[in-house]
């Protein structure tokens, strides 16, 4: 085998959604030979489905906005398990992002006297988002694609081709991370979609920027792309995972029909003045207001009306609570048969605006709705309910450098890295994630990629020659000969080598397991149902490696869910151990079991490690699974930070001892 | 490289073809569609054939083209020695004596260039009659394909001179149609069902030309910074409103101007007399 | 409604040849037809080679022809059907095939590269920008685009003509130097770039004869031969064939 095309690269992204290209144009800028792989075309990612908008303080529509405020917002969201260092540089960071992209090409909606127009948000204190209707995400990816684009016809000019200095790999899928003996990233090892055809780029950073894992999940509104890949990357390679227990189940995805249940119903709905009601008409979400919250939120219907208008006199409507208590808020109004016909609840703008509004402010939602599910939003309510959105956690990394720990030279930004969000992500904040952090880690990549100039980490044949036996094994489930790969032509002779037992259809698997957390480690989880789950679990991973495919290596995604199931697995399985250990409830982890926030708990982090450290996948005992936990607590919030606020409110979060210091 | 974004070659020979071309997709048929994707070219053509043959008739007539007080839309403004006097109508011996056939031809020149090269008979020529294409992903018949690249078509960005041109006529059909509020003796404040088919007329052809995409871009499309012209702004916007609709006033129109011909025809055959309301 | 067998025939091969192939399978409530393939590929063809991404109509990925026309397949519904009815899905035919139902789409990507890129004026700086929501509705409408090249796959000028892709950008692309043209602070000009020239000379506007196919299959509703293409040539007119718009240009410079 390893003869295998090899490329010489400086920075290697992995994604090209906000985070990857965001990395990618900072390496490139700063000098360093930037390649990007994605496993879609260029400019599909998963990104374009953000549809709120960009939290970043600029205060264009109220002043009183900054940094520290929306710094507070963040905390309060993710109940002070944030890495505070990390909420603090978003926070402070975020508006030159956004501003940055103006100069760009980037469109967005407009105030009255010609800046950036900014919108409510559920948890965010000011109107903070700047969007372009409800299609911001589409706006951030096509600007950065642009901007890629215009990088690549600089390099044209200089040096004669388009793809010298950058290049995106489009539809190109990493299996893993190459390392050399010392442990440092050496590059990755990939394979192509449409000729299954293997390939290296060597680099010696590595910035993974691969998303989420929302398609363990089967209500989700992640694409078939969230399959964790960059979780399990990164876990393999020998970087631990962080948080992984908090699983965003955002509150509004539709629920009917069956075909497009967990669609994203986007929250600027409820921002613009949809509201949320029971089967019996009720605004339940007054019922729900958690103590925490009690000063922050209207009392009454009355009050939270006022508050469009008015907001600096009244108190937001619940309906504008974080996610987490939206989402668990609707779960229960459903258990307490006060659901919609299809299982969800209502949420209603018609009665709220004027049909001609509808239309103009939230455009993709009225086709959304008219096209998939025939409801008329302007004349009629939505049915919406909980659906998988986010990840918290993710790679643990260095809050400055995106670095990822224990691996130089690997480095992770966006959904996939862990830590900025804490427990639950208010919705804006994703995008000004991926351009803050994104940014940083493609400035300390390509910083480390220059520092190991004339010394570059090598990796060895046998990793590639592991690596690729790995990728084949679904040709030969069960058999021998892994590595005589079927090229076009060839599938038949694969089929007759696998042995007697019938390989597992991948599809199949893949139903099993999104079943599996959907009904084990949901929304609301029970300690005998996570137990449940962990030994389904491991027999899905005995399964999956019977996982077989037919036809050839070309453009097979038979073959390629086969490979997405490893990562799957592996990310499952660090949800529901974490989930388990973790007993209380806060943000995106609810326990009914342990309901009450434990302050105890909130200096605690539970990092997933690889239980068998060599990164190889042998251990498929349902007992000892492939990961482990660990407990670490968290630096001390630094002082100026927690003087942001009340002392009554830190009393709400932080154990005593933390107060005391 | 899927959606391989490498330079090709430069020295690889361009393949020909369409969608039978060796690189596509190995499907026989021209077409897959399961509509009657046929019927719209098939309308259009048939309606465009019966206004040329009806107003080539017409138009080399030269007769019946005068009803006092109205006078054809096709004759007007009538600008040969040859034309009848018209009282106080668009008469104007701009050629004298030696334009030896219907007038009608001189002037019919710039309502026919307006439409032929306004960009939705453009439309609906290119498809109903060169099948280029006939109808969207149906393989048109032609081996090559050159667009509006060379002469003649190039000449279809003369668009704009064309709607000057028609500013004005529509100015003298306008004319025609205050003329229409006459009696046949030329007596003021009066009425009949020719002044009504005028008015129908004249309020289309306004429609029809202002809704011009060049005037459009004329009025305010041009512009880059919308919120330093606010006037040409609700120009701009007033207009696009109307160029949504402007299939329909092309066809609207195009009737209308028919009709209003055909009426005067009819009045100066003798065939009947006009219904005077007052 | 019930769920209820349809008669499909999905086009399978390579380049080097392939036919329709006739599927039985089950259709449920509110499919659409992208539910459908999903279906024959977990449980009759596994290997059935198709692009998607987000199933919502926002990332135009799955981008096929049913029944001859170029749709996105998550956003067809298979209501729009009679039961009896066979559907017929096909790779887009303007592009080489790969695989299936999966295309090389790289002339896009090719073109796209072709189009200079926003130029930022030199005079202000990030967060100084200041742009009028009527002076950016334009190009906003433009920038709806989710590329799913679903009009560079209906436009006959190089559906039919593979001769023509050198030459013209097609309508997506073209649409984009429209956006750039009308974008209020794209300072190309200060560097001696003129769009609305380029669109003709370089971007092979002249091809286009407006038949209007790309705004029938835009699955965004962009009036992209209204809005963006006939404006564009408008104004590449402005630049090449009205001397008294250049007269007047020359006479007294003003900023528009």
């Amino acid at each position: 085998m390893s003869v295998v095309d090899r490329q010489e690269w400086d920075v290697v992204v992995v994604g090209a959604g906000g985070a990857g290209l965001r990395a990618a144009i900072e390496a490139r800028e700063r000098g360093a030979r930037t390649a990007v792989i994605c496993k879609s075309l260029f400019g599909k990612a998963h990104t374009v489905m953000a549809e709120g908008g960009i939290a970043a303080a600029m205060g264009n529509v109220n002043s009183g906005d900054n940094w520290q405020v929306h710094f507070r917002d963040t905390m309060r969201g993710g109940k002070f398990l944030n890495q505070w260092r990390m909420a603090e540089l978003h926070a402070r960071e975020a508006p030159d992002r956004v501003w940055e992209l103006e100069t760009w090409g980037a469109l967005f909606d407009r105030t009255g006297d010609g800046r950036i127009s900014q919108r409510n948000f559920g948890g965010h204190e000011y109107p903070r988002l700047a969007h372009v209707g409800d299609r911001t995400g589409l706006e951030l990816i096509r600007t950065l694609q642009q901007k890629i684009v215009s990088l690549q016809q600089e390099d044209k000019k200089e040096t004669g081709g388009y793809e010298t200095r950058l290049k995106v790999f489009q539809e190109c899928t990493v299996t893993r991370i190459l390392k050399d003996e010392r442990g440092r990233v050496a590059g990755v090892f990939a394979y192509e979609r449409e000729s299954g055809r293997f390939f290296v780029l060597q680099a010696p950073a590595v910035v993974i920027a691969t998303g989420g894992i929302g398609k363990s999940f089967k209500v989700t509104s992640n694409s078939w792309e969230y399959t964790g890949d960059g979780h399990a990357l990164a876990l393999l390679a020998g970087a631990p995972l962080v948080n992984m227990e908090f699983v965003q189940f955002h509150p509004t995805g539709m629920v009917w029909p069956p075909s497009v249940k967990g669609i994203l119903v986007t929250e600027s709905v409820r921002g613009d003045g949809g509201v949320l009601r029971n089967s019996e008409g009720e605004r339940f979400m007054f019922d729900y207001v958690p103590d925490v919250f009690k000063e922050k939120y209207a009392e009454s219907e009355a009050e939270g009306d006022r508050w469009y208008e008015d907001p600096d006199h009244n108190r937001r409507p619940p309906e504008l609570l974080p996610r987490d208590e939206v989402a668990r808020a609707i779960n229960a109004e459903v258990k307490a048969g006060r659901g919609s016909p299809h299982g969800g609840v209502f949420l209603d703008v018609s009665t709220r605006m004027p049909a001609e509004v509808i239309r103009r402010r939230l455009p993709s939602m009225y086709h959304q709705f008219k096209e998939l599910a025939d409801v008329d939003i302007t004349a009629e309510p939505m049915e919406v309910g909980p659906t998988c959105h986010y990840v918290m956690g993710g790679v643990a990394v260095d809050s400055d450098t995106a670095a990822a720990r224990g691996v130089p030279g690997l480095f992770a930004a966006g959904e996939v890295a862990g830590g900025m969000h804490g427990s639950n992500r208010l919705g804006g904040n994703s995008l000004s994630d991926l351009l803050v952090f994104g940014r940083r880690a493609g400035l300390h990549a390509a910083e480390h990629a220059a520092s190991l100039a004339g010394a570059r980490p090598v990796a060895d044949d046998a990793q590639l020659d592991a690596a690729a036996a790995e990728a084949l094994r679904p040709f030969s489930a069960e058999g021998p000969g892994a590595d005589e790969s079927p090229l076009p032509g060839e599938a038949e002779g694969a089929a007759r080598m696998r042995g007697d037992r019938p390989p597992e259809n991948p599809y199949g698997i893949h139903q099993e397991l999104q079943q599996t957390m959907n009904d084990l480690v949901g929304i609301i989880r029970r300690r005998a149902e996570m137990e449940q789950a962990l030994e389904k679990l491991a027999e899905l991973r005995v399964r999956a490696r019977r996982a077989g495919v037919e036809g050839h290596r070309q453009f097979n995604p038979g073959w390629h869910l086969a490979l997405d199931l490893r990562n799957m697995l592996l990310v499952s399985e660090c949800v529901a151990r974490a989930a388990l250990e973790r007993t209380e409830s806060r943000g995106g982890h609810t326990r009914e079991d342990h309901p009450e926030m434990d302050n105890a708990w909130r200096p605690v982090n539970l990092l997933c490690r690889p239980a068998d450290p060599t990164g190889g996948l042998a251990a498929t005992d349902p007992v000892r699974g492939q990961i482990e936990l660990v407990r670490e607590t968290t630096p001390p919030i630094r002082p100026d930070l927690l003087a942001l606020f009340e002392k009554e409110e830190l009393v709400k979060y932080l154990a005593e001892e933390e107060l005391y210091e | 490289m899927t959606t391989g974004t490498e330079e090709p070659p430069a020295t690889e020979p361009r393949p020909r073809g369409g969608v039978r071309g060796s690189t596509r997709a190995a499907i026989a048929a021209r077409h897959l569609r399961t509509d009657r994707w046929w019927l719209a070219p098939a309308g259009t053509a048939a309606g465009l054939l019966a206004f040329v043959v009806y107003s080539t008739w017409r138009a080399f007539a030269d007769t019946h083209y005068y009803a006092a007080p109205y006078v054809s839309p096709f004759y007007s403004p009538c600008l040969a020695e040859r034309c009848r006097p018209m009282h106080a109508g668009p008469n104007g011996d701009l050629f004298g004596s030696w334009w030896g056939i219907s007038p009608a031809i001189i002037i019919l020149i710039f309502p026919l260039g307006f439409r032929l090269t306004c960009y939705y008979y453009r439309k609906a020529y290119y498809r109903g009659f060169w099948a280029s294409p006939p109808a969207c992903a149906v393989a048109e018949p032609h081996a090559t394909y050159t667009g509006e690249t060379r002469f003649p078509l190039i000449l279809q960005n003369l668009h704009r001179y064309f709607f000057y041109a028609a500013l004005l006529v529509a100015a003298v059909l306008t004319y025609d149609t205050v003329l229409a509020f006459r009696d046949e003796h030329y007596g003021w404040g009066h009425m009949g069902l020719g002044s009504l088919v005028f008015l129908a007329n004249i309020a289309l052809i306004w429609a029809y030309t202002l809704s011009c995409h060049s005037c459009r871009h004329i009025v305010g499309g041009k512009l880059r910074h919308f919120s330093k012209h606010p006037v040409r702004y609700r120009a701009w916007r007033f207009v696009g409103r109307l160029n949504a609709r402007h299939m329909q006033l092309a066809w609207a129109s195009l009737v209308s101007v028919a009709l209003a011909d055909f009426y005067v025809y009819l009045l100066a055959s003798g065939v009947f007399d006009d219904p005077r309301f007052f | 409604m019930s769920g209820y067998e349809a008669r499909f025939r999905v086009w399978r091969g390579d380049v080097h040849g392939g036919d329709l192939a006739d599927f039985r399978v089950e259709v449920n409530e509110g499919e659409v037809v992208l539910d459908i393939i999903h279906r024959i590929q977990a449980t009759q063809a596994p290997d059935l080679a198709v692009r998607w991404n987000c199933k919502a109509g926002k990332c135009g990925s799955c981008s096929a022809e049913i029944n001859g026309r170029p749709r996105l397949m998550c956003m067809t519904r298979m209501s729009v059907f009679d039961r009896a009815e066979t559907v017929t899905v096909t790779p887009l035919r303007a592009f080489p095939v790969v695989r299936d139902l999966v295309t090389d789409v790289g002339f896009n990507y090719a073109k796209a590269r072709e189009v200079p890129a926003f130029v930022p004026p030199a005079e202000l700086g990030p967060g100084e920008y200041r742009m009028m929501q009527e002076d950016v509705d334009r190009s906003q409408e433009f920038r709806k685009c989710i590329e799913c090249f679903l009009c560079q796959d209906t436009c006959h000028v190089v559906r039919d003509h593979e001769e023509n892709k050198p030459a013209f950008a097609g309508p997506r692309f073209l649409m984009r130097v429209a956006e750039l043209d009308m974008h209020p602070l794209d300072a190309a000009e200060d560097t001696g770039l003129d769009r609305k020239r380029t669109a003709q000379d370089e971007h092979g506007l002249g091809y286009c004869n407006i038949t209007k196919c790309c705004t029938e299959v835009c699955p965004e509703g962009i009036h992209i031969t209204d809005n963006a293409l006939i404006p564009l040539k408008e104004r590449a007119a402005d630049r090449k064939y009205d001397p008294l718009v250049w007269l007047g240009s020359k006479i007294r410079r003003r900023p528009s």
